[in-house]
């Protein structure tokens, strides 16, 4: 698929507008409002099963089918990657009951939905980023049951946070959480940002964006409205940082952006890689180029050559 | 090269051709029916339907053809189809004792009003496999006719329950939703397909739960409660099985309606006894039931309801099958298996996450290694 915006044909019939039906969907849109007006609150909702399994994404797929309209341009990506099988599988889903515009470029989609990353290029005001969310819960690796963790959060009881933190400083010598890393959101509630890693985190403070979670499986729906302050949970002593690598993407050259490892061939050779593809198009484009960007066994990733017809998922 | 995950639209393409195929198998067999599966198959078709929350034994049995017989998956299948139908009506409360009975045998008492039957059960065959299936003899065994049923449904009089004649004596409570009995037996029925969870829940809410619940996983934990982990001391005081009549009540009419039978299976487990020197002592009571004929899914299931209400009872919670987050947040399948299978999925970015501390925190230690041996040769 190029990177294009692609007007996909009309709308699968025999299905409603969004494939949920329209009390579901008004179900939904009242509690990502209630999500919004208290910003990191966990929302339980009625979540409904949906044609794809639970841990896909359902509960993104719920918000997307919720609040996607015939204006709308949709991004979807997975890893970063807007080619990652799932990815691909979701915008062909969305195209199929909406109909609706689909584009890998995170500048011009109004609507991106997302597992594990955040785009590299900065969110504008108007767009609404939907997480894909497996475990909203962020003090469930501290305690498993749900009736407490609710409670602890009603009174903010999260000094056992900072007690994990400062075990594994203890332990390790630094904080060892490296994706999924808690954050404290508009001063109150704990939340969890959903499996990004750290790295992407300082994205979310005061993004001009509008943040939106969905966990299917467990029924919630969460919220961090645009101008929000987010803070990831850190000491003074031992700050918040994100992850850096030595080198850079090894297409487009950037050294600013989230790496992926490639393990290249059996004797052990790698690359690291932009992981939002999107960017590193984008910087291809503009005639940045890294350091393999001219090798020819590579050029599957970079998307200059096509698919092999006979390769499997 | 493992870009296999960024294969995108043509690898998902070929890989629905690649399950096609192999669903049909070697195609000079005749390819199975849906008929076929709904007839020959019925206990397959009975345990997606339970699972699956949909009493439609023609469309389960098209999951169980559409699945390649992976029940779990069918049960999913039927799922996602269900959640698109409209809700129309609630039907009334099924009158199990007026069931038109197939099977109906008490272990409490040796004769009971009505007397056992034992119906069509797998109980006494001798697990010998049947190799003239195999060659196809036997196919029409001598019927000895479905006539073979009993209770109202066949112009007798309706069979009366072993647990309703013990309550008689007063020897267990009446059915009710566990606790403060009449206050919660007035709130409106729970429904788990519109509400989420929310714990403590109610025993209305718990038995919809275990009733379309993983029957491996209600097996595990009825067994773990007999085994000790959570004893509750359990009679099948009785297992029947047959069709009932569903009936609802339109708003517009304001009367009765039967829109149909279906087939179901229903476990009372007389457990444990509660009292005290002054209390009267009375038995407590476990209860199961489910769409089609899944008996061990019923005794299971009536097991791990009579452990929930521990609670209730004021026993101890220590044993898992007595813990109502852990028992109910992970017994359906559907969702199990969503979130154990989403593994395969690709995870590289976080792992990179892990992949990058770990490799810093693994060359900080030695940097520190190798200073500290130059300190030593120095020294």
């Amino acid at each position: 698929m190029t990177a294009a915006t692609q007007t996909p044909p009309a709308v699968e019939a025999g299905y409603n507008y969004g494939y949920l039906n329209e009390q579901t969907k008004r179900m939904i849109r009242r509690a990502i409002l209630k999500a919004v007006a208290i910003p990191g609150y966990q929302v339980p909702f009625a979540g409904r099963e949906m044609p794809m399994p639970y841990g896909w994404g359902t509960g993104g797929i719920q918000l997307s089918a919720s609040i996607l309209g015939p204006e709308d341009v949709f991004k979807v990506i997975d890893q970063g990657a807007d080619d990652t099988t799932n990815a691909v599988s979701i915008r062909k889903f969305f195209a199929k009951v909406t109909g609706v515009k689909t584009t890998e470029r995170t500048g011009d989609a109004t609507v991106i939905q997302t597992r594990h990353r955040i785009p590299e290029t900065p969110l504008k005001d108007g767009q609404i980023m939907v997480y894909q969310v497996p475990i909203p819960e962020p003090l469930r690796w501290v305690e498993p049951r749900e009736i407490e963790t609710r409670t602890m959060h009603a009174l903010e009881e999260y000094g056992v946070m900072h007690v994990q933190l400062y075990e594994d400083i203890a332990r390790h010598g630094r904080i060892a959480t490296n994706f999924m890393y808690p954050v404290k959101v508009n001063g109150r509630y704990i939340m969890s940002p959903s499996p990004i890693p750290k790295f992407d985190n300082p994205k979310l403070d005061n993004s001009p964006a509008l943040h939106i979670f969905g966990a299917g499986r467990e029924k919630r729906i969460y919220a961090i409205p645009p101008h929000t302050e987010v803070r990831s949970l850190d000491f003074e002593d031992y700050p918040f940082e994100v992850e850096t690598w030595d080198g850079c993407c090894a297409l487009c050259g950037a050294t600013d952006s989230y790496l992926d490892e490639v393990i290249l061939n059996d004797s052990g050779e790698r690359m690291f890689v932009c992981s939002d593809t999107d960017y590193c198009a984008t910087r291809r484009g503009q005639g940045h180029t890294g350091p393999m960007a001219d090798r020819e066994d590579i050029s599957e990733l970079t998307g200059d050559k096509p698919e092999t017809q006979d390769k499997t998922a | 090269m493992y870009v296999a995950v960024k294969g995108g639209e043509q690898a998902i393409e070929n890989a629905h051709r690649l399950m096609a195929e192999e669903r049909r198998g070697e195609p000079s067999v005749p390819e199975l029916t849906v008929e076929q599966i709904l007839q020959q198959m019925r206990l397959a078709v009975d345990r997606v339907m339970s699972e699956g929350a949909l009493y439609d034994p023609w469309l389960a049995a098209l999951a169980v053809k559409q699945a390649r017989g992976d029940l779990v998956e069918a049960t999913f299948l039927l799922r996602a189809y269900r959640t698109t139908l409209p809700r129309l009506y609630d039907s009334l409360p099924v009158d199990t004792t007026a069931m038109e009975v197939r099977r109906r045998i008490s272990a409490t008492f040796k004769d009971i009003p009505g007397g056992q039957v034992l119906g069509p059960t797998f109980d006494y065959t001798h697990r010998l496999l049947d190799f003239g299936l195999a060659a196809g003899f036997q196919s029409t065994p001598t019927t000895t006719g479905k006539s073979e049923t009993m209770g109202e449904g066949n112009g007798e009089p309706p069979l009366s329950r072993v647990m309703d004649l013990l309550a008689e004596e007063g020897l267990v409570d009446r059915p009710g939703c566990g606790g403060e009995r009449e206050e919660e037996d007035a709130r409106p029925v729970g429904d788990i397909t519109r509400d989420p969870p929310t714990y403590p829940a109610a025993r209305d809410v718990r038995l919809q739960n275990l009733a379309r619940g993983d029957e491996g996983f209600l097996l595990a934990l009825g067994y773990s409660s007999q085994r000790g982990f959570g004893d509750n001391h359990p009679f099948a005081g009785e297992i029947r099985m047959g069709e009932v009549a569903v009936s609802i009540c339109p708003d517009e009419l304001g009367f009765e309606v039967e829109i149909g039978d279906i087939t179901a299976s229903e476990c009372e487990m007389v457990t444990s006894f509660k009292g005290s020197k002054d209390e009267l002592p009375r038995f407590t009571r476990g209860y199961g039931l489910s769409f089609g004929y899944n008996e061990r899914k019923v005794l299971a299931m009536s097991l791990v309801d009579r452990s929930l209400q521990a609670r209730e009872l004021g026993e101890d919670i220590d044993a898992p099958s007595q813990d109502e987050e852990f028992v109910l947040s992970h017994s359906d399948n559907v969702e199990a298996q969503g979130f154990v299978q989403h593994l395969k999925l690709p995870h590289y970015v976080d792992f990179q996450a892990d992949l990058v501390m770990i490799r810093s925190m693994r060359a900080e230690i030695l940097k520190r290694a190798v200073s500290k041996t130059e300190t030593e040769e120095a020294a």
